[in-house]
């Protein structure tokens, strides 16, 4: 019987353990392509705290560059954000991040209240795969889950990945037990120009009111940041393409809900000449996103605001934070300059 | 609830855990509960109509008991004072009113059948004829198709014919009847059990024998391989073969005779694996429905050995009762006298072969594809019948042949591809399209086309061949190693064997199976039955 027993227990830990590996091997790296999906995972690697931590989809993580508030400001901060992320995952990212830090600001950019529901299975992926388990995660899992998504699959993602087994790239192996960093601080660094050449409005809706959940996470969101003592700023990216259009009608009902609530929320769009955004130059996609210049002079633009309205100190000259910004400075120096790729 | 459904699984083993917890006189309890729970939880408005089917298998079998013990007690209290002639008569007076109870019960039960799956094809063809007239056609009806419903009716069916033929008594208890009918594992696609063979199982107080539990679990994971492994890998070429049947013809459709019976294979045995290694681990032993098809020297035999208890439903109840029925009897008499006795004896023989293989089409679905199917089938024993004597007299002038290996071996290659052809109705689901795809084989045989691409132009890439082959080959494998003892029951007496196994299987269905996003291949085919 004992001898059953620890021949089972071997079995069932080659088994355990050959099944890890395999899960390690197909799970996506997002290190030489898409790199998006890599954006979440890599918070976890911050040793130092953040005075301000930027959380939302595609146009946060393509807009503020923490190098250059550092630099400019000596603000600390970090960009909590990834593709297409929704309301709720921004939401849930918002408490784990609050559970693990406590700073000063909370920015969410609200382009995706426009979301009433889940959507997308691999943007799904790319926000929830990274983050580390947590009740926040299971939460937000079973918020944005489609219809033909099961948890368990996350839980396990052998489950999902596994028919990679088949198209398994060198990129696998490379970085099979460990990732490279592909970020700076969150920020997902552009530097190619592709200038706007037009400014094609949205397509008309049929219906203009936003959905009454996202309103609920936005109710969510500021009760979470009092809670905690954290000033809550909604943003809107400057970035206007019709695909992904910021209308009029939007824009007045989050005015209205931040101001029924004395929630700040500021709306770069209008403000674009103001931050001195130059759309034959600022962009590397048509005007979609901002391209590392653009985000500079953005972010040159808000810590201004972050560091006089809401009085988010200079921690320039704390020696830790010095040394651990210096190097990610130099490193998004190097990236900007072309020395890297 | 998909078998291959996370929930499934969790389900299976929530039964499983319940079933051993709660005391052995409960145990049924816990299955109908639990059967109910499944049912409904495909759809709470399919619960209505297997609720139907046992409403009226209950009241229809409690009336035909009634009358039937009714019948023996008035036999037994007059033995003395009934002459023998007396009991006869009295008894086929009797018997008369319980065909007419059976004749309304079978009605209500096949009625629904009849209604909900044929309802639709029935109207279609009127209005075929309709419009070959220029009439205004009728309003094709939408209906909700049960899961299941096939099986449980003809179940339910044999049950009643059972009890009118006084091979069971009825139960009385409505629930555990309702056990009969509804019972979960095998609900969606069979094996179609007999009460007589399952009443003392599921009724029955099973202890936990963990001997049991292994062997039914291993034949579950079996299950769970063949399926995802090689029926549902195999599935992702077999559907750009169909849905591009104009591009992929030739050589293409030969090589879709032969996926698709890799397919079948593994999606129909791999469900029943489930369904009875799932029944097993609870110690209750459903009906055996596969006895390696594929190895089959004839028709004839191929249909002892696949669908089993399908084939024998049909025989039993339909085959049987038609070929020595009293009308059958008649016309066998008068065709005898005017025809001579060979027509006479095949009359009825091949009467009741065409109209039971006309039926067992049907049953398969409502489509002419099913019903040439059926009839082809139907066609193959017959000629193999007449054509006895000549391999008689083959056999006769070659006597080595019949105990050759490599004769066999073609025998059995014969049926497999005979069987695989007439299989091929049921991918086009299309008559005149499948011929013209058939005959396509005779002009387009080009097989080098095959290894110059074509092996990979339909979704199926090396990768998944491998799978394919290789799962295969573990099929072959296993079923080499079993022919004696079956490879669970094997595996189940050595505990270390067992899990090892177990958990390599597991591996491999984790890994190369075709399951999850991406895959929709998941619904088991005998379940659209």
């Amino acid at each position: 019987m004992k001898k059953t027993l620890i021949l089972c227990t071997c079995i069932l830990l080659v088994t355990v353990l050959c099944l890890g590996f395999v899960q390690m091997l197909v799970t996506p790296k997002y290190m030489t392509d898409t790199l998006d999906g890599a954006l979440i995972g890599e918070y976890y690697r911050e040793k130092t705290p953040h005075d301000v931590v930027f959380i939302g989809d595609c146009e946060v993580y393509e807009c503020f560059t923490p190098p250059t508030l550092w630099q400019e400001y000596g603000i600390t901060s970090y960009v909590r954000g990834s593709a297409q992320q929704l309301i709720w995952q921004s939401y849930y990212l918002m408490e784990e991040t609050l559970k693990r830090e406590n700073p000063k600001a909370v920015v969410f950019n609200v382009l995706s209240i426009k979301y009433g529901e889940p959507q997308n299975e691999a943007y799904n992926r790319m926000t929830l795969d990274g983050m580390k388990w947590s009740g926040s995660k299971l939460r937000s899992i079973y918020a944005s889950k489609t219809e033909e998504e099961s948890v368990i699959s996350y839980v396990f993602p052998l489950l999902r990945y596994h028919s990679r087994w088949s198209d398994l790239t060198k990129e696998d192996w490379k970085y099979l037990f460990h990732r490279d960093t592909v970020s700076h601080n969150g920020y997902l660094m552009q530097t190619g120009v592709k200038p706007k050449t037009s400014n094609i409005p949205g397509r008309p809706l049929v219906d203009y009111t936003l959905p009454e959940i996202g309103f609920e996470y936005l109710e969510k969101m500021r009760l979470l940041c009092e809670e905690n003592g954290t000033e809550l700023i909604l943003i809107k990216a400057p970035t206007n393409d019709w695909k992904y259009y910021w209308y009029d009608e939007w824009d007045a009902q989050i005015t209205a809900w931040a101001n029924e609530k004395g929630v700040d929320y500021y709306n770069f769009i209008p403000l674009a000449a103001e931050i001195g955004l130059d759309w034959s130059t600022d962009t590397y996609d048509g005007g979609v996103h901002l391209n590392v210049f653009g985000a500079e002079k953005l972010t040159s633009y808000f810590g201004k605001i972050l560091a006089e309205k809401y009085g988010i100190s200079d921690r320039r000259g704390d020696v830790e934070l010095d040394t651990v910004w210096a190097d990610k400075v130099a490193i998004y120096q190097k990236e900007r300059n072309g020395e890297t790729q | 609830m998909q078998f291959t459904s996370f929930s499934f699984i969790l389900f299976a083993a929530l039964t499983l855990i319940v079933y051993y917890l709660v005391p052995r006189r409960s145990q049924w309890k816990v299955l109908l509960l639990f059967s109910l729970f499944f049912y409904a939880f495909a759809g709470a408005e399919y619960l209505f109509f297997i609720l139907y089917t046992w409403f009226v298998t209950f009241l229809t079998g409690h009336i035909l008991q009634h009358f039937a013990d009714r019948e023996d007690a008035y036999v037994e209290e007059n033995r003395a004072t009934l002459s023998k002639e007396e009991r006869k008569a009295y008894r086929a007076k009797e018997k008369k009113k319980r065909r007419r109870i059976l004749t309304v019960g079978l009605v209500l039960g096949f009625g629904m059948l009849a209604v909900l799956k044929y309802t639709a094809f029935a109207v279609g063809n009127i209005n075929g004829i309709l419009s070959a007239f220029d009439a205004k056609t009728l309003t094709v009806p939408s209906l909700l198709l049960p899961l299941g419903i096939s099986f449980y009716t003809f179940q339910s069916m044999g049950y009643l014919i059972d009890v009118y033929r006084k091979k069971v008594r009825a139960e009385k208890n409505p629930a555990k009847l309702m056990l009969f009918v509804t019972f979960f594992p095998q609900l969606l696609q069979g094996p179609i059990s007999r009460f007589g063979d399952l009443q003392e199982q599921l009724m029955g107080q099973h202890a936990f024998d963990g001997e049991t539990v292994r062997a039914g679990l291993f034949r579950v994971v079996w299950g769970y391989f063949k399926k995802l492994i090689v029926a549902d890998t195999a599935m992702i070429g077999i559907k750009t073969l169909i849905e591009q049947s104009d591009k992929f013809d030739g050589i293409y459709v030969f090589l879709l005779i032969l996926l698709y019976s890799a397919q079948i294979y593994g999606d129909f045995t791999g469900g029943i694996d489930i369904t009875i290694g799932l029944s097993e681990a609870m110690g209750i032993r459903l009906a055996e429905n596969f006895n390696r098809p594929f190895s089959s020297r004839s028709t004839k035999e191929y249909w002892n050995r696949w669908h089993i208890t399908m084939g024998t439903w049909f025989t039993d109840y339909v085959f049987y009762p038609l070929s020595v029925s009293r009308g059958m009897q008649k016309i066998t008499f008068g065709a005898t006298k005017r025809l001579g006795r060979g027509f006479g004896m095949r009359l009825p023989v091949y009467t009741a072969t065409i109209a039971t293989w006309f039926f067992t089409g049907l049953w398969h679905g409502a489509g002419w594809n099913f019903i040439v199917w059926g009839l082809l089938n139907c066609l193959v024993i017959l000629v193999s019948r007449e054509c006895e004597p000549l391999y008689r007299r083959f056999y006769k002038k070659f006597p080595s042949l019949s105990d050759s290996r490599i004769w066999h071996a073609w025998q059995a290659t014969r049926t497999f591809l005979l069987m695989g052809l007439i299989r091929s109705l049921d991918c086009y689901r299309d008559v005149p399209k499948t011929f013209r795809l058939w005959g396509s084989m005779l002009t387009k045989w080009n097989v080098g086309e095959l290894f110059t691409g074509g092996l990979t132009s339909f979704g199926l890439g090396i990768p998944e061949w491998c799978v394919i082959l290789g799962g295969i080959a573990v099929i072959n494998l296993f079923d080499r190693l079993g022919r004696e003892t079956p490879v669970h029951r094997r595996a189940a007496k050595r505990p270390v064997m067992w899990f090892a196994t177990v958990c390599a299987l597991l591996v491999l269905i984790l890994i190369f199976g075709a399951y999850g996003i991406g895959y929709d291949a998941s619904q088991f085919i005998y379940q659209q039955f």
